[in-house]
C-alpha cells in the first residue's frame, strides 16, 4: 500500500474534477486504496463515472491482469469479519485461482457493483451467489479463449492458479485476456453452489479450507490504513458540536445561543452552524479539540425522556392510552390451547438500550464543492451514503457524489458512522469546499448512537401432561428503526422521521420448535415525541426476542420436571437443530438433570444453561456470588451450523467475537439517561466486559457441504443471554428476567425470591 | 502557542512544532503519520492509543508531548526493532516482533482497531513477566478494551509469544 493523500503532491482539483484522468489523478494522490494499486481499477469501469456498474457484465465483477493475478469487485466491504477472505475464496474457487493470486477492490460507487449494505451477516448469503457467478461466467469465457487457442475441446482443459493445460500445453488467464475487457455477461445473475455452471461442492478445493485472514498481516504492524488515518491537502479538522447525550428522538438538540468571543484564544478556527448543527474546524486537530470543548453554547433543555427504570411503565401507560399500533399474527387456538394446558407459565421480560461502541469514534474526510463531493468513510453501503443520506442532504445530484470505503473500527450495526459522513459533508459544504476530516469525540459516539431498541415483551407458554409445548403467546413493543435519515438530517433542519413512517411490525414466536398454537402481537411505538431514543440495528437486532423465548423454553422444561436438553429435543423435529443441540450436550459433557434441582447454600455457586436458537446452540457455566450478585460466565460452549462454511476458521473466529461480546452486552450493557438525556457518555458510564472476566470457549462448526452457506456474524448471538439466564437459574433456583444481568438486579432478583448468601 | 519540540521515536529524534499541552497521540499521528497508536476515546479509557514511554505502557491520548522529552518512545511500529535490540542481535532486524507473529498465527484481530494497545500493554508486561500465568495476563491486560470480543484469543497469542521469547525467538 501507498502513502497517504498528503505525501503526493497533487491539487485537490485533480483529485476531484479529472474528468478523463480523474482515475489518474485518485492514483496518484491515493485517496483510495482502491486507486493506489491500478490492479484495483477494472477496464470496464475505471471509476471516472458515478455507479453502480452494470451487475450483467463479467466485467463489472471481475478483472484478469497482465501478471495472472485478478481484482475481484463484490461491493461488500469487511466490517472485521473478514468477508475479503470468504468472498475471494467463492470467486477463487470457481476461477481455480488461490487466494494470494486476488486482490478485493474496496467498495467505492463509482467502482464497485451494488450488492446492498454490509448488513445482517449477507454477504455471503446474498452477495456470494452474485459473485460465484461473476467467476463461473468469467471462467467459461476463459475457457472458450483457451480451447481456441490450444486447439482442444473444453472438456480436455484443466485449470490450476489460473494456468490452462490441454493437449500437453498451457496457457496462462493473463496471456488470454489480461488487462483487457470481457465484454461479456454473466450466465446467470446469481448461482448457488453446483447451480449452472458453478462448481459441485464435492470438486472444491478452496472453498472449506481455512487460510488465514489476508487483511491480518497488516493490522498487527501498524501498516494498515483505517479511515481514521485518511488526510487529503488542505485538510481541516472538525469537531461537531451536540449537548453531551442526546435527549428524546424527535427533539434533537435546539440550539439557544452561541458565544463565538469564548474561542478566541484558539487560533485559525472556524464556527460552522447550519440550523441547529454546530461545528468548529481548524488545521490543527488538538485546537479544533479545544476548541469544540470551550465554546460558549446553550441548549434547550427538553426533559421528556422516562429516565432510568421508568422505561416500562411509560411503554404500558402509552399502551393503555391507546398510542401504540398493534400487529397480530395468529396460527392456532392459543387461548383454547393455554386454557386446556396441564401447565402454563407467564413472565415479562426486558432488554435495555444498548451502544454500538466502536473502540474507533465514526470519522469521515469529505471534500463538497459546489458541483461534487468526495466522502471517505467506513459505511456500510456505500450506495445507501451517496444516495439516501448525502445527496438531500447536499441538495446534489448522487450521479456527483463519490463515496469511498475504508475499513474503520468495528460498530455491528448502524452506529455513527453514515452521521459523521453527513456532519463532515455539511462542514465542507459551508466550507466552499475546504477538505474536512471529522472525528467523533467519545462522548460525541456514545452519546449519539443509533442504539439498539430497549425491548418489553410479555410471554405466555403452555405445555400438555407429556411435556409438549401446546401454545405459546409472545406480545412485544416494537420499535422501528429510526436510521432512514441520521441526525445531521435533523438538526440541519430536515425534520425526523414521523410515526406513521416508524411501523414496528409483527413480533415473532420462536419457530425452532413444534409449537402448534401461537399469537404474536407487535406493539409498534411511537418513537417520535413519544419518550424515547433514536434506534438502528445492533447485531442480530432480533436478539431481544431470543432472551424471553429460550428463557421460556427452558421455564417450561422445569415446570414439565424435564431435563432442559431432553425437553428441548422432545419439541424439535428439524434434524440440523436436534444436531446443533446434541453437538453443543456433547461438548460440553451434560450430565441430564432438572435445572436448579441441585441448589448449593453457599456464597459462591455454580450452574449450567443451555440455549437453541435455529441451528445454533450454546451452553453456558457460570458462577454466582449470591453476596455481591455478580455473575461470571466462566466457560461457554457453542456449535454453529451455517450451512456450507466457505471458511470454517473464519466461522470460528464470528463465534468468538459473537460469543464474547454478547456476554458482555448480557451481564453488562445498557445505555443510562434522564429525563433530558443519555448520560452513558464514556466506557466508565458504559461499562463493558474487560479481560479478567471474558470466559474461555469451546467452539464447534458443523460443516454442511449439502446445504447453502448463510451469514455466520449473528446467529449465534440469540443463544448466548437465554443460557446465562438459565445457567443463572440453574445455580440459584431463580429466574433474571433484565438484561443486562448486572449485579444490583441480581441481587434484587435474589431478595425478592427470599434467597440470601 | 506552539513550541518546536524535540520527541525520540522507534529510536530516531524528530523535531515537531506542537502546543506543549498537546497530546502525544496527536502528534504521533498528524505529525509523523505513525498508524499504530489510535484515537479511542481520548481518556484514558480504552488504550488504543498505547505507546511505550522508557518501556512501560502509556496512554498517548492523555500524555502531553512535552512530559515525553528525553525519553524513548516504542510504537507498533517500532516493536521489531526493540525485540532486535533485547535479544542483542544487531543484525537485520526480525520483521515481526513474537507478539506480532503470534497475533497473525493465531488470527487475533478482528477491525483490529484495538489491537496496538494489546500489543503494546503485552509487550510492557513480557519485559518484566517472562513466563505469566493466565491470571497475570488477564490482569495486566485489564485496562484494555475490545469490542469484537478478541480477549480469548489475544490470550493465547500472548502465551505463544512469551513462549517463544523465552527461547530467545526461536
Amino acid at each position: 500500500m501507498t502513502g497517504l493523500l498528503h505525501e503526493r503532491q497533487l491539487s485537490r482539483k485533480t483529485f476531484l474534477k479529472g474528468g478523463g484522468a480523474l482515475i489518474v489523478g485518485l492514483s496518484l494522490t491515493g485517496a483510495a486504496r482502491a486507486f493506489d494499486d491500478p490492479k484495483a481499477a477494472s477496464p470496464s469501469h475505471i471509476g471516472g463515472v458515478a455507479g453502480p456498474p452494470d451487475p450483467s457484465q463479467i466485467d463489472t465483477w471481475i478483472a484478469i491482469h497482465a501478471d495472472n493475478t485478478a481484482s475481484i469487485y463484490t461491493g461488500r466491504v469487511n466490517l472485521g469479519q473478514g468477508t475479503p477472505n470468504g468472498l475471494l475464496m467463492i470467486a477463487g474457487e470457481e476461477l481455480d485461482m488461490d487466494l494470494g493470486q486476488l486482490t478485493f477492490v474496496e467498495a467505492d460507487s463509482n467502482v464497485t457493483p451494488d450488492t446492498g449494505n454490509t448488513v445482517g451477516s449477507s454477504s455471503i448469503t446474498s452477495a456470494g451467489p452474485r459473485v460465484r457467478a461473476g467467476a463461473a461466467s468469467a471462467k467459461q469465457v476463459l475457457l472458450g479463449l483457451a480451447s481456441a487457442q490450444l486447439g482442444v475441446p473444453v472438456s480436455s482443459l484443466t485449470v490450476r492458479s489460473g494456468v490452462v493445460t490441454g493437449g500437453g500445453r498451457t496457457v496462462t488467464y493473463a496471456q488470454l485476456i489480461g488487462d483487457k475487457v470481457f465484454n461479456a455477461q454473466l450466465t446467470a445473475s446469481t448461482l448457488n453452489p453446483g447451480q449452472g455452471v458453478a462448481k459441485p461442492p464435492a470438486k472444491y478445493t478452496l472453498v472449506g479450507t481455512s487460510p488465514p485472514r489476508i487483511d491480518i498481516p497488516d493490522k498487527v504492524t501498524g501498516r494498515f490504513v483505517y479511515a481514521h488515518n485518511i488526510r487529503v491537502p488542505g485538510m481541516l479538522h472538525g469537531r461537531i458540536i451536540r449537548p453531551r447525550g442526546q435527549g428524546a428522538y424527535g427533539t434533537a438538540a435546539t440550539l439557544l445561543s452561541v458565544d463565538a468571543s469564548s474561542i478566541r484564544n484558539i487560533p485559525n478556527v472556524q464556527i460552522v452552524r447550519r440550523g441547529d448543527f454546530l461545528a468548529v474546524a481548524a488545521p490543527r486537530e488538538y485546537d479544533a479539540i479545544q476548541a469544540a470543548s470551550q465554546l460558549k453554547v446553550r441548549w434547550k433543555d427538553n426533559p421528556v425522556l422516562p429516565g432510568d427504570g421508568n422505561i416500562v411503565s411509560q411503554l404500558r401507560a402509552q399502551d393503555r392510552a391507546g398510542r401504540m399500533v398493534n400487529t397480530t399474527t395468529v396460527t392456532g387456538n392459543v387461548d383454547a390451547a393455554l386454557a386446556s394446558a396441564a401447565k402454563v407459565i407467564s413472565a415479562s421480560f426486558t432488554v435495555d438500550y444498548q451502544m454500538h461502541g466502536p473502540i474507533g469514534p465514526p470519522v469521515a474526510v469529505a471534500i463538497v464543492e459546489p458541483d461534487s463531493a468526495v466522502v471517505i468513510t467506513n459505511t456500510q453501503g456505500v450506495y445507501r451514503l451517496r444516495d439516501q443520506y448525502l445527496a438531500p442532504l447536499l441538495r446534489m445530484d448522487s450521479k456527483k457524489i463519490r463515496i469511498q470505503y475504508v475499513e474503520g473500527a468495528s460498530a455491528f450495526g448502524h452506529c455513527e458512522t453514515d452521521d459523521a459522513a453527513c456532519a463532515a459533508a455539511v462542514i465542507s459544504q459551508e466550507l466552499g469546499g475546504t477538505p474536512v476530516r471529522l472525528q467523533f469525540m467519545r462522548w460525541d459516539d456514545h452519546g449519539w448512537d443509533n442504539y439498539g431498541p430497549t425491548h418489553l415483551s410479555d410471554v405466555r407458554a403452555g405445555i400438555d401432561g407429556k411435556g409438549n409445548i401446546v401454545a405459546y403467546d409472545n406480545s412485544v413493543y416494537v420499535m422501528a428503526n429510526t436510521h432512514a435519515q441520521e441526525t445531521t438530517h435533523e438538526l440541519v433542519g430536515l425534520g425526523s422521521l414521523q410515526n406513521s413512517q416508524l411501523a414496528g411490525g409483527a413480533g415473532p414466536t420462536p419457530t425452532t420448535y413444534n409449537i402448534p398454537n401461537r399469537r404474536a402481537v407487535g406493539k409498534s411505538v411511537p418513537l417520535n415525541g413519544g419518550g424515547y431514543l433514536k434506534v438502528a440495528p445492533l447485531r442480530l437486532p432480533s436478539s431481544p426476542h431470543s432472551f424471553p423465548a429460550e428463557q421460556m423454553i427452558d421455564e417450561l422444561a422445569h415446570a414439565a420436571g424435564m431435563d432442559p436438553v431432553a425437553f428441548r429435543l422432545q419439541n424439535l423435529t428439524n434434524q440440523r437443530s436436534i444436531d446443533a443441540l446434541t453437538t453443543v450436550a456433547q461438548i460440553a459433557g451434560w450430565k441430564p438433570k432438572v435445572a436448579a434441582s441441585q441448589l448449593s447454600d453457599e456464597r459462591i455457586v455454580t450452574g449450567r444453561g443451555v440455549a437453541l436458537s435455529g441451528t445454533s446452540a450454546a451452553v453456558a457455566d457460570v458462577q454466582v456470588d449470591r453476596k455481591t450478585g455478580k455473575i461470571l460466565a466462566k466457560h461457554m460452549f457453542g456449535v454453529y451450523d451455517v450451512g456450507l462454511a466457505i471458511s470454517p476458521g473464519l466461522v470460528e473466529n464470528q463465534m468468538v467475537g459473537a460469543i464474547t461480546q454478547t456476554v458482555s452486552r448480557a451481564l453488562h450493557e445498557g445505555v443510562r439517561y434522564t429525563k433530558s438525556g443519555v448520560t452513558s457518555t464514556d466506557w466508565v458510564t458504559y461499562p463493558i466486559m474487560r479481560f479478567k472476566e471474558h470466559p474461555s470457549l469451546t467452539n464447534v462448526v458443523i460443516q454442511r457441504l449439502d446445504q447453502l452457506p448463510t451469514g455466520a456474524g449473528e446467529p449465534l448471538v440469540a443463544c448466548i443471554p437465554a443460557a446465562l439466564a438459565n445457567a443463572f437459574f440453574d445455580a440459584t433456583g431463580v429466574r433474571i428476567r433484565q438484561v443486562p444481568m448486572t449485579a444490583g438486579r441480581v441481587r434484587a432478583a435474589l431478595a425478592e425470591a427470599g434467597v440470601t448468601a | 502557542m506552539a513550541s518546536k519540540l524535540k520527541i525520540k521515536v522507534n529510536g530516531l529524534v524528530h523535531s515537531v512544532t506542537a502546543s506543549l499541552d498537546t497530546p502525544l497521540l496527536y502528534v504521533l499521528h498528524n505529525e509523523l503519520h505513525l498508524h499504530g497508536p489510535r484515537f479511542g476515546c481520548g481518556l484514558a479509557q480504552c488504550g488504543a492509543c498505547s505507546v511505550l514511554l522508557d518501556g512501560k505502557e502509556i496512554r498517548s491520548c492523555v500524555t502531553p508531548v512535552a512530559a515525553v522529552s528525553g525519553k524513548a518512545i516504542t510504537t507498533l511500529e517500532g516493536l521489531p526493532a526493540l525485540w532486535a535490540k533485547e535479544r542483542g542481535t544487531t543484525a537485520s532486524s526480525p520483521a515481526l516482533h513474537p507478539l506480532q507473529q503470534a497475533w497473525i498465527d493465531v488470527q487475533v484481530p478482528h477491525c483490529g482497531y484495538c489491537q496496538n494497545g494489546m500489543m503494546i500493554q503485552a509487550a510492557d508486561l513480557l519485559s518484566t513477566t517472562k513466563n505469566p500465568t493466565e491470571d497475570q495476563i488477564r490482569t495486566a491486560m485489564n485496562g484494555h478494551l475490545c469490542r469484537c470480543g478478541t480477549y480469548p484469543r489475544i490470550l493465547t497469542a500472548i502465551k505463544q509469544a512469551a513462549a517463544v521469547m523465552a527461547k530467545g525467538g526461536k
